[in-house]
């Protein structure tokens, strides 16, 4: 840099000086590189003298008590704030809350065509398939989050789509003023049930949701409701949360009727082991009533056949995940390791709709019990960098379809799929990521996925979740 | 019935309000407020420290024994100026706790009762991990302890007021302690006066400040920002115009950088506790800067 300067000093004199520049020789050029440079010095030694009279002025100005010296005696009235910075954010822009944005892309290379995605043997959930193949952006986040007065903090995070619909992840408000460990939120949030449940796709270790996240809650879990959540007065962690709610994300519906869609109930423990390990464990419970939950699965003839669940869905959940780094210090070093388990059982009736007009159709009682579950590992190995691994797995279970049993055929086929990734995160505001994942989830079918990642997070700083 | 619902009714209040009493339960987010705490409250407090100094307090997780311990803070010592930004302000919102929460009685920022030097003139991500409110690493002035003293022990006072004039004592004794201590130490550091070093991270700026010592160069290019090789080559390249005797880091910092410039430059490198805890010597605050000057005047040499 100061050579380069001085070069290019070395230049600008040259133009200005044509006449020596003409007579300059290589002892010349020097001579000046040598005056500028002691120059450069000469000035720089002035402004750190500058710099360290400010500072000075500055620190004796402040109005922190002056020093402990002459602070004596009992501990006088509290010492005013230093001066809040001089110009103080006007009017109409002083409270504008905290805005976040979060940027994805992903270029996605799929050997089966992901529009076919679906688990072989699970009910259908929704939106989860990867992205489409070759370059996409990946969902895109606003989040607006500010205390709202004295008792209520606020937050709202839109997710634009890619394909440029805008939806809301998350709108709520959480009452921060109740003693006695006592937490309530209420609007719509992601469900506090199993451990990657509440966190934000973007934060994710793969770029995907493991397969019972998929299979079992459409990805995520999230309704309109109320939560209350309390903290024991206990120094090992222990929290227990209750949720009431619409229950219309799958694998609920809307129900067109009013009190509660969707019950929850969660128990999590967690806690450190020395410096350097830390670990949370739960157990999570959902309750809902879909009715009328309508999918498509080609019958025993190979037609697409409508179908139309009401009844009773119940969720079970455990969860653990373990963190170590060496001396609590997660900078260099660090390994994490985290799985869940899932139990799904569902009864009721089942409309199954040959055509899905007036031709045949029956209804019959319908009962499933099915699990499935994941574990992974990921680990950094020197700073910015990690890689990880996943493994999941669904067990397809019994499904019996009662009367319907002689048109729908139950599957004994269990998905599974392994992922690997490496990902380098530069900052702790972007990261740029590889998965590569190996996905049998219909018979006969591997598919194999190739990810290419960004995540970019900019506005307010982000919270380092757990 | 009747039996039942008190018993209930009891075992609530119990779980409610039990902790609130006894002593003062202190959650100080990194170890120099913990032990100041400790010396301003002694027997009256229970000091909780939610990291310790060989953690980078800048890459701290909400883990869930923060969140239990926040739960039951009657106050919450913070440095502020956005040290902690990355995970109190989620420990606090899921803690339940309303007396900690930021505004309250129960919550103080440490570098509200200091002068902050280095705040950026410019604040943009570009620059790193700016923070604008100045540089957070207050505590590397002796002189910031005891700036902070006074308004934590009076908190202390009007948090638990029964107690008032056990805190102003300690408080008396502890500030007459650490006058003399300071003075003794600007004493001892005074060949450091006008000394160039280097720093890995921009983290001694107020001990610079403080004892005179002259920062030529940091070897991170950007606060926050790993060095790289291109990067410690200007560095060297600045120390054959500006030599130095050490380049100092701390004891939580990845030793490479320093170790790389140190055997290039033949100069020494200096690994200062930076917190209590940061080393053996540093097991409260006067040891923390008398190791501090020790080292530093080993280093000079």
């Amino acid at each position: 840099m100061s050579r380069s300067a001085g070069i290019a000093g070395a230049f600008a004199l040259a133009l200005l000086l044509p006449t020596a520049a003409r007579a300059a020789t290589d002892a010349d050029l020097a001579d000046i590189r040598e005056q500028i440079r002691q120059m450069k010095q000469s000035y720089e030694a002035r402004i750190q003298a500058l710099e360290q009279r400010v500072m000075d002025a500055e620190a004796k100005s402040a109005h922190a008590p002056p020093s402990t010296a002459q602070a004596s005696g009992a501990p006088g009235p509290e010492a005013a704030p230093a001066p809040a910075p001089s110009a103080p954010a006007s009017g109409i822009n002083a409270f504008n809350p905290a805005i976040s944005a979060v940027l994805q892309g992903v270029y996605a290379n799929l050997s089966h065509d992901p529009k076919q995605y679906a688990i072989n043997g699970f009910v259908p959930s929704g939106d989860i398939a990867p992205a489409k193949r070759g370059f996409s952006i990946a969902e895109s986040e606003l989040g607006l989050s500010a205390n709202v007065d004295d008792k209520i903090y606020g937050n709202l995070i839109f997710s634009l789509s890619p394909e440029n619909t805008v939806a809301v992840e998350e709108a709520y408000g959480v009452y921060t003023a109740l003693p006695g460990g006592l937490t309530p939120k209420f609007g719509r949030f992601l469900s506090g049930i199993g451990y990657l449940n509440d966190q934000h796709q973007h934060v994710w270790d793969f770029y995907d949701a493991p397969l019972p996240y998929q299979a079992f809650l459409g990805g995520q879990f999230r309704s309109d409701g109320l939560q209350l959540k309390w903290i024991a007065p206990t120094d090992t962690f222990l929290e227990f949360g209750a949720e009431i709610g619409d229950g219309a994300s799958f694998p609920g519906t809307d129900r067109n009727r009013n009190g509660i869609g969707d019950v929850a109930a969660y128990a999590h423990a967690g806690g450190d082991i020395g410096a350097s390990h830390s670990w949370r464990a739960g157990l999570s419970y959902l309750g809902l009533r879909p009715q009328d939950r309508q999918y498509v699965q080609a019958d025993t003839a190979g037609i697409d056949a409508q179908l139309g669940f009401s009844g009773k869905s119940q969720l079970a959940i455990a969860d653990f995940v373990w963190k170590y780094a060496p001396n609590g210090n997660a900078q260099d070093t660090n390994f994490k390791l985290q799985g869940e388990y899932f139990w799904r059982r569902e009864s009721g009736d089942l409309t199954y709709d040959r055509d899905g007009a007036l031709g045949l159709t029956r209804s019959s009682n319908y009962a499933s019990r099915q699990s499935g579950w994941y574990v992974d590992g990921v680990y950094q190995f020197m700073p910015h960098w990690r890689v990880g691994a996943r493994y999941d797995r669904l067990d397809a279970g019994n499904v019996d379809y009662g009367a319907n049993g002689g048109y729908l055929a139950t599957s004994s086929f269990d998905p599974q799929r392994y992922s690997v990734m490496l990902d380098y995160t530069p900052s702790e505001f972007s990261r740029f990521r590889v998965q590569w994942q190996q996905s049998r989830i219909r018979p006969d079918i591997t598919d194999n996925q190739l990810f290419v990642q960004y995540i970019l997070t900019l506005g307010a700083h982000g919270a380092h979740r757990y | 019935m009747n039996r039942y619902l008190q018993i209930v009714a009891g075992l609530a209040i119990v779980a409610f309000t039990a902790p609130a009493l006894a002593v003062l339960n202190i959650f100080a987010t990194v170890p120099e407020w913990g032990a100041l705490a400790d010396e301003l409250g002694g027997d009256k407090v229970k000091v909780y420290v939610a990291t310790n100094a060989l953690q980078d307090p800048h890459h701290v997780e909400a883990k869930p024994s923060l969140i239990a311990r926040a739960r039951n803070a009657d106050l919450v010592v913070a440095t502020g100026a956005e040290l902690e930004v990355g995970w109190l302000p989620l420990v606090l919102l899921q803690a339940g706790n309303p007396k900690v929460q930021p505004g309250k009685p129960g919550y103080l920022e440490a570098t509200h009762y200091v002068p902050m030097l280095e705040k950026p003139v410019r604040l943009d991500r570009a620059e790193g991990d700016v923070h604008p409110g100045g540089n957070p690493h207050i505590q590397t002035d002796p002189r910031n302890i005891g700036r902070v003293a006074i308004p934590l022990s009076a908190r202390l006072a009007e948090l638990d007021p029964a107690n008032a004039a056990h805190y102003q004592a300690r408080y008396k004794a502890f500030v007459e302690r650490w006058d003399a201590a300071v003075a003794n130490w600007e004493k001892q550091a005074a060949p450091l006066r006008g000394l160039p070093i280097l720093v890995q991270h921009k983290a001694f700026t107020y001990l610079e400040a403080w004892l005179g010592l002259k920062q030529v160069a940091a070897l991170e290019p950007k606060p926050g920002v790993e060095p790289t090789t291109a990067h410690l080559s200007e560095v060297l390249a600045t120390l054959q115009r500006q030599p130095v005797k050490m380049v100092i880091r701390a004891a939580y910092q990845s030793d490479r950088a320093s170790q790389w410039i140190a055997e290039r430059a033949r100069i020494n490198a200096v690994v200062l506790p930076f917190t209590v805890g940061g080393n053996d010597a540093a097991k409260d605050l006067y040891g923390l800067y008398e190791d501090t000057i020790l080292r530093l005047l080993k280093g000079a040499q």
